[in-house]
């Protein structure tokens, strides 16, 4: 395929990367705050962790994924959002760190000291996690100032900083909370559902008010055409349609809904840059856009192949994953918890 | 861009403390697994119970600092993503896809998926994973050996950038095949003085001795094998470096005038870097001759005559890196990297046919010796890195030109944000890592759900002590 073609191709194909990315991760995050605001002692701690024990790891891999995409069709777009995001993306990785030692390790030295201090870890890195990737897109679609030469010539730490990107933050925190405790009711047994139930509902509710202002925002700022409007209006319903089928006790169903409307989230901010990838703040002129961005024809086409054999593949053998790990935890899982 | 350099440099090196035990431990895990499928001997279920807890908190580090690196290239480097984007996004999205999924998914199954998956699949899994961590490692070298030697491009002639021409020629250099040798090698050797060392540990204490004493054993046969074969991959990519960066081993042996036929290995020099000479040298006759190029009578060209070669072809400017980091790091690397090998041919003698030293110092050099595998790596990339100096990418980028264009105190404060948390979360590992290795092998006492019983004892093959 030509270069052109297939640098649209792969403006969507990283949406797609990215959307996966907040969906798995979505509830993984999640459940890291559900962690402290459920869990009342270190076992029942112990037991919600589970819940993302064995797919946790794996689901992280899409972000990275989602970034190496970014560097490898796009290496223009990557050399100037990167080090403009420098301090978002910084706080990022140190979350990353941070959050890895805190799933992995809390169970290794029973004590209630030790455990108590990466259960709060999890869950400030899971409540800043999806804010900092909040801030990291939504200020990529309000724009940073990037010269002719495509560089990035701002003070790393405001530019992707303002009320957008802070509001896109909040409105992913708020998601998780929603999309973690509708996965939770899946995973746990009965008993747990009178606590976890008014957790989803009550972040439902916030994740929709919070997502409708910040769709009517993009619409009316970047995006006021046909399909802007058009994915907007999915986010606010799907949000809604997940808050209503969780109220009606269908959570497998609210959980697929959290889903597409998380996907339409990601494609909104794709279609507020699109045609662009970034926007330069100092002059039109200068502004990243796919065609300008995309990395040679040769480079693209191994990219292709790449792709088209590895994400179907990683979501075959993922899904399989999750078909082995499906259902409630079983007690006697629990009692050998690596978690525990 | 020093601190940039300085934070790479902190950043890779940090990552490269817990890549060796992976890729090393791996296998001896599956092994131990595969043995267990095989006898149904739950004294091997033990082992991989026990090595394969020690390679999750060795994982789960090595994962989080790996991130740090993919997004490190774009925060500090912003021109060198740039010129190399279009090289390195191929392998890079070939390791994210083909191996990093790989091996986080498939560690995940193995961990919790016994008692849920069929046997052959839990082993299956924990291949796999291996299968993941070896892809990944081969990715990633085929993009820092196109650092080292670029090839199958072409540069822009608008933007000046690398353009990609042949992938294969990136991935399959000869340079790329032995660097990924070289360093599975490196791991393997660090992975099986780890087992060596935590063997003696508890050998020496007289704890789980019937366990302990097989893996002391295995690890000296493995760990004899592989420093062999460490020297000679070494050896060969040696003399692909002789070719591609005569200047790196130039300076790996302080040689400031070409020399030769019949030139000498030095083994102690004090360059001089304002002089461009030694100030004191003492070698062996010949030897340098051999190892560079495999002849008595091959000549070494010296740095004085490579830096007016590369004025001459790249303009003014100083293209010798620090002969101090690179003659020191190189022994070292050979130095620290191997001595462990030898110490197990004593410890192999001294333990033949049953025998258990009674010697303190004995047992307590065999446990120390587990750090000695990480200084060499460590070394090992300290010379790769800073030898390649002052290119970034060779003979195409310099170093001072390829950071991104960020503020001083920014840089600064990060990395003083790095040392701080990469301190603690260094120690944080080790101690866990210490009071697992400690604690020993487990007991399984009971099966998981949908396993069948373990195997009593005197039943069992293949467990000879
Ligand atoms: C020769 C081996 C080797 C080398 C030179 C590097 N790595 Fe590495 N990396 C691995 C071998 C490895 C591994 C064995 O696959 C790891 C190591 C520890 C681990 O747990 O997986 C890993 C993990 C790992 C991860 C996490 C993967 C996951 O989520 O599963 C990332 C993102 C990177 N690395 C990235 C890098 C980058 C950007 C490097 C260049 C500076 C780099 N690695 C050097
Ligand atoms: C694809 C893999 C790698 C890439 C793209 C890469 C890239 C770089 C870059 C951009 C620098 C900074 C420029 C410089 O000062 O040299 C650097 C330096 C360095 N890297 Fe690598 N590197 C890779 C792998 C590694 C690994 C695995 C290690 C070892 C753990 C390592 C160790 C170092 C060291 C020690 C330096 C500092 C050298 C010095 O400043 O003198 N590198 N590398
Ligand atoms: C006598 C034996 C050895 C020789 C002749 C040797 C030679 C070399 C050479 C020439 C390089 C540079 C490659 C480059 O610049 O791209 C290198 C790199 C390296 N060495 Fe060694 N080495 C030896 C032993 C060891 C040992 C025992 C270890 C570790 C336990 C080790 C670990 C490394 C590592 C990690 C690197 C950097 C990665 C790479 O380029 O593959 N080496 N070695």
């Amino acid at each position: 395929m030509d270069v052109v073609t297939l640098a649209y191709v792969f403006f969507f194909v990283i949406a797609f990367v990215w959307s996966v990315f907040l969906f798995l991760e979505g509830f993984d995050f999640g459940v890291g705050m559900l962690t402290r605001l459920v869990g009342r002692n270190d076992a029942e701690r112990g037991v919600i962790l589970r819940a993302i024990g064995p797919n946790w790891d794996a689901n992280e891999v899409w972000l990275l994924t989602g970034g190496i995409l970014i560097f490898a069709a796009f290496p223009p777009w990557y050399a100037a959002s990167f080090p403009s995001a420098y301090i978002p993306l910084l706080l990022l990785v140190f979350c990353l760190i941070v959050r890895a030692l805190a799933i992995e390790y809390r169970s290794k030295r029973p004590t209630h000291r030790w455990m108590n201090t990466w259960d709060w870890l999890t869950f400030a890195t899971g409540l800043l996690l999806p804010l900092l990737v909040g801030v990291f897109w939504a200020g990529m679609v309000h724009g940073i100032p990037i010269n002719a030469e495509g560089r990035f010539v701002g003070d790393s730490l405001w530019s992707h900083i303002n009320v957008y990107s802070v509001l896109g933050g909040l409105a992913l925190v708020s998601y998780c909370i929603a999309h973690g405790s509708v996965f939770l009711r899946r995973k746990l047994d009965v008993d747990w559902q009178a606590r976890l139930t008014p957790w989803a509902l009550r972040s439902g509710a916030v994740t929709v008010v919070l997502m409708t202002i910040f769709s009517v925002w993009t619409v009316l700022a970047y995006s006021a055409d046909g399909v802007g409007i058009a994915v907007a209006a999915v986010v606010v319903l799907a949000f809604a349609a997940a808050l209503i089928t969780d109220r009606q006790g269908r959570t497998l169903t609210a959980f697929w809904f959290n889903g597409i409307g998380i996907c339409a989230f990601m494609a909104q901010i794709f279609v507020a840059l699109f045609p662009n990838v970034l926007p330069s703040t100092i002059s039109d002129g200068y502004t990243l856009t796919i065609e300008s961005a995309a990395a040679s024809s040769t480079s693209l086409n191994i990219l292709a192949i790449t792709a088209l054999i590895g994400i179907p593949g990683v979501i075959a053998y993922q899904s399989w994953s999750f078909w082995v790990f499906r259902g409630r935890l079983r007690p006697s899982e629990l009692a050998q918890s690596a978690y525990k | 861009m020093d601190l940039s350099r300085a934070q790479f440099a902190l950043t890779t090196l940090f990552h490269f403390l817990f890549v060796p035990l992976t890729l090393g431990l791996g296998p001896w895990v599956a092994i131990f697994e595969t043995m267990r499928y095989r006898t149904g001997d739950e004294r091997y279920g033990r082992l991989s119970r026990f090595f394969g807890s020690l390679l999750l908190i060795n994982f789960a580090i090595g994962v989080a600092s790996g991130i740090i690196q993919e997004f490190q290239f774009g925060m500090n480097w912003a021109v060198f993503s740039r010129f190399v984007g279009d090289i390195f996004g191929a392998p890079l999205a070939m390791e994210g896809l083909f191996a990093f999924f790989l091996e986080s998914t498939f560690l995940g199954l193995w961990v919790f998926g016994r008692g849920r998956l069929p046997r052959a699949v839990h082993l299956a899994s924990i291949w796999l994973f291996v299968l993941g961590t070896w892809l990944s490692a081969y990715f990633i070298l085929a993009a820092n050996s196109f650092m080292q030697n670029p090839v199958g491009f072409t540069l822009d002639p608008v933007s000046g950038d690398a353009v990609l021409t042949s992938l294969g020629e990136v991935f399959f250099q000869p340079l790329t095949v032995w660097a990924w040798l070289h360093t599975i090698g490196g791991g393997i050797i660090a992975a099986t003085v780890f087992v060596f060392g935590v063997s003696a540990y508890h050998l020496k204490r007289g704890n789980h001795v019937d366990l302990m004493r097989k893996t002391f054993r295995s690890a000296i046969i493995v760990g004899v094998l592989a420093g062999g074969f460490q020297f000679v991959v070494g050896d060969i990519l040696g003399v692909i470096m002789v070719d591609k960066q005569p200047m790196k081993m130039a300076a790996a042996e302080a040689v400031w005038e070409t020399t030769g036929p019949c030139a000498s290995l030095g083994i102690i020099a004090i360059p001089d870097m304002a002089a461009r000479d030694n100030s004191f040298e003492v070698g062996i006759p010949c030897l340098l001759s051999i190892v560079a190029t495999n002849s008595l009578d091959g000549e070494v060209v010296g740095m004085n005559q490579l830096q007016a070669q590369y004025e001459e072809q790249y303009g003014p400017g100083n293209y010798t890196p620090s002969v101090w980091i690179a003659f020191y790091s190189f022994r070292a690397m050979m130095g620290f990297g191997l001595i462990a090998s030898a110490w197990m041919v004593v410890a192999w003698w001294l333990t033949r046919r049953g025998r258990m030293p009674k010697s303190r110092w004995f047992w307590g050099i065999s446990i120390w010796m587990i750090a000695m595998p990480w200084l060499g790596n460590l070394f090992g990339w300290i010379f790769t890195e800073n030898g390649r100096q002052p290119w970034v990418v060779y003979g195409l980028l310099k170093t001072e030109d390829a950071v991104s264009d960020i503020s001083v105190g920014l840089v600064a404060t990060s990395l003083v944000a790095f040392v701080v948390l990469y301190t603690i979360v260094g120690l944080v590992e080790f101690v866990i890592m210490r009071r697992y290795a400690i604690r020993g092998p487990q007991d399984v006492s009971e099966p998981m759900p949908g396993e069948p019983p373990p195997v009593p004892a005197e039943s069992s093959r293949g467990w000879t002590s």
